[in-house]
């Protein structure tokens, strides 16, 4: 079968994601991934919560005194709604209106480079003050845990702007369907990552 | 081929409620992402009160268990039809993820 078949909004299937064979191993396999990334973020979750506030040097930094909750709400705001974005984009996608799928994906990727612009000047921020990687475990355990979510945020971005400029003349069908679809799974699970991620590390710190 | 599927003939009136039962769909939708703002205001604003500590720390956690099932089961569609083995892995993956932080907090010190 030709893979670039042409589809219109009447002969699309209903779920184009697990329409074909390859789709639904990429379905299953994507899942699976998943769940074994589930337990990477928490061994780094486990890692910070067993030495936060703690190092045998640099003291000085505690959870409580560096963090600050508007810059973390604005973040929180803005990778729930880069979410919702997605949703939007996937609905498009099952009625197969490639064009509006195009265009909130290209919110989404907005959003998510606001997301990655905010993290970044708070990085930057903390090294300023002195509270850098080798600091203390303390600072360790947290450039690891929150920079680990920021670097899937890049490569998820890298992974929508790569579909939409491979795809942005072939139009939708069952070669990339699946793709698309596995990008949106991606990005919500990055959301589901930082839901912990600002009430362990930020809302948890900040209480001391 | 691992591409190959099933053509498919829909009569308009089908079609139709396909479109309108999506549109219902993406409402829903909206509402789980109004859920999750409101969830999300509810644990800032109560970090932002400062009540006990003991208070604060059970609340803050079941509100993002609550979010992250609403991400899951809505916006990443685990509620639809054909995800029993999704569900599997994940709660597979969550078990082992609270074992690890458990273990960690408890034997783990300085």
């Amino acid at each position: 079968m030709d893979l670039n078949k042409r589809y219109t909004p009447q002969t699309w299937p209903d779920h184009p994601e697990t329409a074909t064979l390859e789709g639904k191993n990429k379905f299953v396999g994507f899942w699976l991934l998943l769940a074994a990334e589930t337990v990477t973020f928490a061994s780094l979750f486990a890692t910070y919560l067993a030495l936060k506030d703690k190092g045998p040097s640099g003291m000085e930094f505690s959870a409580s005194g560096l963090f600050e909750l508007p810059l973390v709400f604005a973040m929180t705001m803005i990778l729930l709604t880069s979410s919702l974005t997605s949703v939007y984009a996937m609905y498009h996608m099952k009625n197969h209106n490639f064009k509006a799928m195009q265009a909130w994906l290209g919110i989404t990727v907005l959003l998510g480079l606001a997301f990655l612009g905010l993290e970044i000047y708070e990085f930057n921020h903390y090294v300023h003050l002195g509270f850098g990687y080798t600091n203390s475990a303390f600072s360790s355990a947290f450039y690891t845990l929150v920079g680990t979510h920021g670097a899937h945020v890049v490569f998820g971005l890298s992974w929508f702007i790569a579909l939409m400029l491979r795809n942005a003349k072939r139009g939708l069908n069952m070669y990339n369907a699946p793709k698309f679809y596995l990008a949106a799974l991606y990005w919500h699970f990055i959301d589901v990552v930082w839901v912990f991620i600002f009430t362990v590390v930020y809302l948890m710190g900040v209480i001391g | 081929m691992a591409h190959d599927t099933h053509d498919i003939h829909r009569s308009r009136a089908e079609f139709e409620f396909i479109k309108r039962k999506r549109a219902t769909e993406m409402r829903g939708q909206l509402t789980s992402f109004a859920m999750m703002i409101f969830l999300t205001l509810i644990a800032f604003t109560v970090v932002a009160a400062d009540f006990s500590n003991y208070l604060i720390v059970p609340i803050i956690l079941l509100l993002a268990a609550i979010q992250v099932v609403l991400q899951l089961y809505n916006f990443m569609h685990m509620s639809n039809k054909g995800h029993g083995m999704m569900a599997f892995f994940m709660f597979s993956g969550i078990f082992v993820a609270f074992t690890i932080v458990l273990t960690m907090v408890t034997i783990v010190w300085w």
